[in-house]
Order: C-alpha cells, then structure tokens, then sequence
C-alpha cells in the first residue's frame, strides 16, 4: 500500500508498504529515520515513543496504516537545526545518556511532560517516565536532566 | 589493505568534541549529541540499498535429536535468498569463548531451548521469519537435565523433607551432555585448618534466580560480502578480536578477509562477549553475496544470549563469641545451562571470592559450574561474585544476630584492609577500605519517616492503591562486595592504542585508535581525555573501533579504563617522547623540565614556548604501543592459592524499603553507596556507573528472573521479566573516595561491577529486616513475604 503522512513538518510518501509493517517499521527502513529505537517492538520500553498527532505513543504498537494523513513527530525533529532543543542539551549536560538507546522515547516523553506540566515534581516525571524503560543510568541524572530542562525551558506551575 | 566494496548507511564516522576536559573532568561525550539527536547509528540502524534480512530457526525443545531438516519449503517461497543449515558452515561446526563446544548451527542434538538450527535470509524481514516457520526439523525429543546438582550426580536436599533427594538414573544417565561429562570446572580454596571448630555456627542455604541482561540495543549488526571473498562485519559487541577469532574458525577464512568494526551498542553487561548473530550474518552474506542485516527482536534476544547463572550456595561461617571470624566453609554450584561459555572463569571468581571482604583464617570452598539444559550461562555484570555476594553477606547478617551484635560492627570487625591475606594466599597490596565503606554509608542521614498525608506514589503499590500505610514496615539492611578488575589466573591480558598526533586546520589534534568496545559506558570520552591530559591538546578524535588495531581485550571485568586506559597513556607518553626529543634537537640542548601543555612545547625554567604547529609542520606522529598490566597467575588446582587476582574494586550499599506486609510488595525508599574508584578519571560517568549498577542489583534482589520450567524459558518478554522502571528505583546518596592503587594507571580502579554486587544483597537485608523472615532467595516475590508460596 501507499502510505502519506507528515513527518516531523515534512509530507512523505512511501509506496509497497506491507500492512503487517509498524510505524516504528516504516519511520526506519522506509524513511530513513531510525532515531526511534526498536528495544522490544511489544510497547513495554518506550524507546520508539513518537508524537502521533501531538500525542506520545509507541510507534511499535501503531500500525502504519493507522498513520494515513497523520501528523508524526520523532526525536530527528527536536532541534532546531544546529541548535538542540533544551530538552536535548539538558540530557546531554546531565549526564543522561550512556547507551542512548532509551534516549530518543525518553526525549519525546520529557518534551511532552514539560510542554503538558511546565515544572514537574518528581513524583509526576516519576508517573510520567514509567513507560520508558533504561538499563544504564538507574535514572537518577535523568531525573537530573527533566529537573533541568524545566529550569532551562522557564515553566512554571 | 582491502576496503569494502560500499559502506553502509550508519557505518561508525570518527568522534570528535567536545574539546576540553582532561582526567578528572566530567567531560562530556563525544557521541552525546549525536545520540539525542537520534543520528547515533546502532547495529539496527545500519542499513544498504540492496541488503537481505536474515532471521534464524531456533530449536523449541531444551535437548533433542535432530532426526532431519527439509527447508524445501522455505526456499521455495518468493523473496527468499538462501536457507542454511549446519552442513553450509565450512569451518569449524562449533565455537566458544574459552572451549569450543557450541554449534554455530545445530548438529545432530540441540541441548537447549533457542539453539540456533536454520537461517533464512529474504528481501523483507517478515518474509524471512515466514520462510523459517516453513523449515521442517523431526526432533526426537529427551528428557532435559535441568538441575546443575543433578547434572553432577550431587545430592540435592530435599527440603521438605529435610532430606538427600533421590538422584534419579535419568541425571545419572545425562552425565553425557557433553563428551566430557557435565562437569565444566570444580575450583577448591583450602586455607588453614580442615577441621575447624567455632564457638558460634551458622548454617545457611541460599539460591539466586538467572537474570537477564536486558541491554536496550537487540544483537545486530550487517554483514557485507567483500571484493576479495572475505566478509565486512558491522556489529554491536564487546570484543572485535576474539569475535574474529571465532567468526574466522566458522568461515575458515583468515583474519585478513574477516574485518570487523563496532556498530552502535545499545547496552552490553556482559551478554554481547559471546557471538550471537555474528558468523550467521556472515554465512548469510558470503552465500548471497548481497549485504545481510540480522536484527533480534525481544523475544529471541532472551534466546539470543548467555544470562547470568543460578546458583545454589551451602555456607556455614564459624566465630568467636565477640564476633571475630574462624572459618567458612562453602559449597557454590553455579548452572552453566548448554555451553559452557565462561562458565570456567565464573567458578573461578565465584571460588576465590567466594567469602567477601573478610579476613578468615580457615577456608575450605568448593565452587562448581555444570553443564544442563537450560538456557547457556556465561557473562554479565559482577560475573559470579554478585550470586556469592547474596549468600555470604546473609551469613554475616545472620551471624550477627546469633551473635546479638550490630550488623554493620560485625563487618568492620572483620573487614579486608591493605595489607590483609585473602582465602587465597594473596595479600592485598593497594588500599582495600571496607571497614570505611560502610562506616560512611552509617553515617549518612536516613531518609525520612512517611508522615502526614499519605502519597500513595510513595507507598508500596504505589497508584494502584493498595495500601495507605497498613501493614507497611520499613526496613534498613547493609552490604559490602568485592570484586576482582580484569581478566585474572594468569591471562595475558592486554590493550593496543594507536595514537596519531598532526595539525588539522591549524590545531595539534590527536587520533586515538582502539578496539575497545564502547557500550555506553562512556570509554570513547575517558579516551579522549587522557589524550588531552597527556598531549596537552584540545582537540583529540576517536577513531572508530575496528580490527585494523590490535586487540584491546574485552570491555568487561570493569577493565577498560585501566588496561585501555593504560595503552592510550602509554601510547601518548611514545608520541610526547618524540615530540620533546625532536624539540630539544630544535633547541640544540637537553632540556630536563620540557613538557606539552596548551599546545605547546614549553620549559617553565627555560621560557621556552614552541607551538606543536610549529614543531610538527605537514608531519604526523604516530605510535602503537601494546599495554598490559602486572602480570597474574593460575592457581593451585588443589588449593586455589596464588596471586589470581590484578585488582580489587570495594563498594558498600545502604537499602532502605517498605514493605507491605499483608501483599508482599517492597518498595525500595533510598539506596546509598560508597564506593573507593582509586582515581574518578571521569567523575559524572562514575556516579552514572554506579547508579546503573545499583538498580540492575535492586532489579536481581526485587523482580528480575528467567523462569525456567522443564528446561522452557516461561517469560522471553519485557511484559514477563520486568526490570526496574524510574517508579522502581528510589533516589540514590552516592559517595565516591579515591584511594589511589599505585600499580595502576591514575591510581584508578575498575568501577561498572562493584555496586552491582553490594546493592542487591543490601535490599535483601532491608527486607528481612522489615519483616523478620530469613529469607534466602532472590529474586524475592511477594509470596515469599506473605507465606503463601
């Protein structure tokens, strides 16, 4: 099948799309984006987390069809152009990111969580981030880096 | 040299930024950016025009007799490229890391559960996975051999019946999984009196579950067919050169036609040492002639990889009556599962570690690893010290209480210090501060008391709402580890650094080639800033990682920053040699106190200043230079005495948890860890080591395990086998000290592993603390805390 969608602001088409094929599947072997990571592909680790729509949601559990003349944003479209996106900078100043292969869903998630609540407690980027999953950093600098991002990004409550 | 014929979409460019930061520094990454970016290319990443997706049939049964293959079906079906079995390997049929006994493809048995049988590559992955379900295998199926006492023909105690349990004939029988017998290493301490006797005993049985590495990052890689018939590896790992090694020995090709170059590691922990789709790969490409990508989804990378081994552990520790140390005896069996891996070198940190940080006069351990048929067992973190670690620091908790002494005073009372002899013979020749470990975590204020209004976010449960505070109990419990850095018993452990030095765009700027593994621990960055410390240059590149550089050894055994760290030192101290040598021709005189610094050459005692520009011109240095450390070696084999061990890493954890009594559900309210780092040459990535390392500990002690049932894996998913989420892991105190170890370079130690040993046996004494049951296995489960198991 054929499947048009807009992609980080950019309309893609892509033509021979078998209909069993993910999102996740799509953005990385057809579109030549493969920031979204593919750690468990059964939504339980959040790695592929993209906005559909303005929503988070795991692009492994979105077929590809479901995103015909959708809006999807992944983590490629988090910086503008040479300059990241705080969010981004915060993870990197942090200390955040070891492996990195939870970073882009965490990057999505933590930019929905700030843009939604401004300065979260800990206890709701805790709620918040339970769906991303990360085996290096016990998460305590990501905690560091959501606490900074807000900082950065001036919200408050 | 040959090149490959193209080079993949996400092939390794060289790191470079970002531009300060020496050792010492928290320097940034070098991949940072690229990584939240989402342009860091990882083994799935990678990606060609024209390339093949290859998947692989594995065996549904733990040990069978392959009666026959029929992949007609499988060929035939359009889209698919090549079916391969084991008469399509052309070399060696088996591989392993320290023996091998593991087919690349099955043949004739399959000994466990997951053993790869057939391989398939298709223009389409869900082509390649429909192909290898329409391979037909007959398997005569047997009976599997699912317990490593049994498999040793050792008695089992029953323990409702507080009895030996019947060794059947089948075990008896199976003593054949391998042609050797099931018996993969029997390591025994002796040390002082065989027959002593204490004032006060305490007998303890204890069992750990098999963890899961669950690195992120699947196994993937790309294997491109070469010009010259050779093959071009792309591949998330943890060693390139022993890889090579055995990738060579599958496809009888030499090392020449067999290059291999580090693709983005999602995570590693000890399950990428062994190969995984590495020679399939290649078998597949070669075949095809076509670039093949093999990428393992969640489900087969908990097939797709050894795991940390179960063990059972008998102990008895005997003391005085005021608390000091006589004797401990100790029987460890660890299950090696099909293959043996490395299992040998498990038993043997499992054995000469056995006791932990005590001084003990009197030691007799026997320590086993055994072949069965379950899932093969072989590296991750800690590797065979974090089971022992559970067993003996619950026996110090339980002598403590039979000696009506304070836990953590037991431990300093008799704690390994410099100069102290371990059970095997070795006297600990660098700072060893246990006894400072732990009297620092007590000193540490506790965490507050829940008072007030109760946020269930806090609780045990947490929004599900189970409980406002009834029946919650908290709990503090302390433990403290040792554990061995690099590779031990006389091997020839060593790294190779390339360094280049030239002006780039009118700035010194240095090149650091290595083979060793980055996986995220941050080794790309601590490369850089030894370069700069020892160059005194900015700008420093780090090559990608490959085989056109010697071997730099394993990125395990928390041995990187040392032995790697060790070659790029003395890589950059060959370069300075040159460069001060070829400045003091320019000055026509010896100059004693030339140093480099600033991108300069300079002499404070003579003012002379000349800019590395100046002195190098078009002109590149460079030097290779292979490292190693002291040396060790084996031990006896009747004894275990010898000087095993290079060095020790020392770490102490604090737990702090809640427990509902009434469900069984924990929650952990703090962690807190010290640990001696000898050097932090990297102070932010220490903290980040042992953090990480904290919660895969929690995660062993709380929820983490591979349920086998009949030699079946029961729980192959992230919904079933559940590590610790950012809900889980509670806020962490972290103090590092910095004793420095004279033999090693910076005086650094090893970090990764230490606080992934001392912080789960630590949760553990929390909760029997907050519940006053003698618990003695981990993972625990709430049935274990309610009585309803």
């Amino acid at each position: 099948m054929r499947l048009t969608c807009t992609v980080n602001g950019t309309e893609q088409e892509v033509d021979d799309v078998w209909e069993g094929e993910s999102l996740l599947y799509v953005l990385r072997e057809r579109m030549g984006l493969p920031g979204s990571k593919n750690a468990c592909e059964q939504g339980e680790c959040g790695s592929c987390t993209v906005y559909l729509d303005g929503l988070p949601v795991c692009a492994c559990l979105v077929a590809a069809g479901q995103a015909e003349g959708r809006q999807v944003g992944t983590v490629e479209g988090l910086a503008d152009a040479d300059a990241l996106h705080p969010v981004q900078q915060a993870f990197v100043d942090a200390g955040a990111v070891q492996c990195g292969f939870c970073t882009p869903g965490l990057l999505v998630a933590t930019h929905d969580l700030i843009t939604r609540t401004g300065r979260p407690s800990d206890a709701e980027t805790r709620e918040a981030l339970a769906g991303n999953l990360c085996r290096c950093t016990g998460y305590e600098k990501i905690l560091d880096a959501v606490r900074l991002a807000a900082d950065r990004m001036g919200g408050d409550r | 040299m040959s090149t490959p014929t193209r080079t993949p979409t996400g092939a390794p460019a060289h790191l470079t930024g970002p531009g300060s930061g020496g050792v010492g520094d928290s320097a940034q990454r070098p991949d940072g950016v690229l990584k939240v970016r989402g342009e860091f290319a990882y083994g799935s990443d990678l990606w060609m025009e024209d390339m093949l997706w290859g998947v692989t049939l594995r065996s549904p049964h733990p040990y069978a007799r392959v009666v026959a293959i029929d992949t007609s079906a499988a060929a035939q079906l359009p889209g698919v490229h090549a079916v391969l079995t084991s008469e399509d390997v052309p070399g060696e049929k088996v591989y392993g890391l320290e023996l091998a006994d593991q087919p690349v493809l099955a043949v004739d048995v399959v000994r466990y559960q997951g053993e790869p049988v057939a391989l398939v590559a298709a223009d389409h992955p869900d082509t390649a996975r429909r192909a290898a379900a329409l391979i037909r295998v007959d398997y005569e199926v047997w009976e599997p051999v699912t317990d490593a006492r049994t498999a040793l023909g050792h008695p089992t105690t029953d323990a409702l019946h507080e009895s030996d349990a019947e060794v059947t004939e089948l075990s008896r029988e199976s003593a054949h999984l391998h042609p050797e017998g099931n018996l993969v290493r029997h390591l025994k301490v002796r040390t002082g009196d065989p027959q002593p006797t204490a004032e006060v005993v305490v007998v303890g049985e204890y069992e750990v579950g098999m963890q899961d590495q669950a690195f992120l990052g699947p196994e993937s890689g790309l294997a491109v067919p070469a010009d010259d018939g050779g093959v071009e590896l792309y591949v998330a790992t943890q060693w390139l050169h022993v890889d090579q090694r055995q990738i060579c020995s599958a496809l009888a090709l030499p090392p020449e036609q067999v290059r291999l170059t580090l693709a983005g590691v999602g995570g590693a922990f000890g399950g990428r040492e062994d190969l995984s789709m590495h020679v399939h790969a290649c078998l597949l490409a070669l075949r095809t002639g076509r670039p093949v990508k093999m990428s393992y989804n969640r489900e087969e990378s908990f097939f797709g990889h050894v795991h940390r081994h179960p063990a059972t552990m008998r102990y008895e520790h005997g003391a005085t009556r005021d608390g000091q140390l006589v004797y401990v005896k100790a029987a460890i069996w660890f299950d090696g599962g099909a293959y043996a891996s490395s299992t040998p070198a498990v038993v043997g940190n499992g054995g000469t570690m056995g006791i932990g940080p005590y001084v003990v006069p009197n030691v007799h351990v026997d320590c086993y690893g055994a072949y069965t048929n379950n899932p093969p067992c072989g590296a991750m973190r800690g590797f065979g010290s974090v089971q022992t670690a559970f067993a003996y620091e619950s026996q110090m908790d339980a002598l403590a209480a039979e000696l009506g002494m304070d836990p953590v005073e037991l431990r300093c009372r008799n704690a390994m210090e410099q100069g102290s002899a371990t059970p095997t013979g070795q006297v600990i020749d660098s700072p060893a501060p246990v006894a400072e470990l732990l009297r620092r975590l007590e000193a540490m204020p506790l965490p507050a008391e829940a008072d007030g209004e109760v946020d269930l976010r806090h609780m045990p449960g947490g929004v599900s709402n189970t409980t406002h505070g009834e029946g919650v109990r908290r709990g503090v419990g302390y433990a403290v580890a040792y554990k061995n850095v690099a590779f031990s018993e006389g091997y020839d452990d060593h790294s190779t650094a390339r360094v280049r030095l030239e002006v780039v765009g009118g700035e010194p700027t240095a090149t650091v080639h290595t083979a060793a593994a980055e996986v995220g621990q941050g080794l790309v960055t601590v490369e850089q800033q030894i370069a700069r410390t020892e160059l005194g240059v900015e700008q420093v590149t780090v090559h990608p990682k490959d085989t056109t550089v010697g071997s730099a050894g394993s990125t395990s055994a928390s041995r990187q920053t040392y032995v790697t760290g060790g070659a790029v030192k003395a890589a950059c101290e060959a370069v300075r040699g040159q460069l001060l040598a070829r400045a003091e021709r320019l000055v026509g005189r010896p100059v004693p106190d030339l140093r480099l610094a600033g991108g300069q050459v300079v002499s404070d005692a003579e003012e002379i200043a000349v800019p590395l520009a100046d002195l190098l011109g078009g002109e590149a240095v460079e030097e290779t230079v292979q490292w190693r450390h002291r040396p060790t070696e084996a031990i006896d084999p009747e004894t275990g005495q010898g000087f095993a061990h290079v060095q020790y890493a020392f770490s102490a954890h604090r737990a702090v948890v809640d427990v509902d009594t009434e469900l069984g559900l924990v929650k952990v309210v703090e962690m807190a860890c010290t640990q001696d780092v000898g050097k932090a040459v990297n102070p932010q990535a220490v903290v980040g080591q042992i953090h990480g390392g904290t919660a895969q500990g929690l995660g062993l002690a709380v929820m983490e395990e591979i349920l086998i049932r009949d030699g079946k894996v029961v729980n192959p998913s992230f919904t079933d086998y559940l590590i610790p989420t950012i809900l889980d892991m509670p806020p962490m105190r972290v103090e590092v000290l910095e004793y420095a170890d004279p033999h090693a370079p910076y005086g650094l130690r090893g970090v990764g592993e230490a606080p992934n040993i001392s912080s789960g046996p630590a949760v553990l004494a929390a909760i029997r603390a907050a519940t006053g049951l003698p618990l003695a296995r981990v993972p625990v489960r709430p049935e274990h805390l309610t009585g309803t198991s």
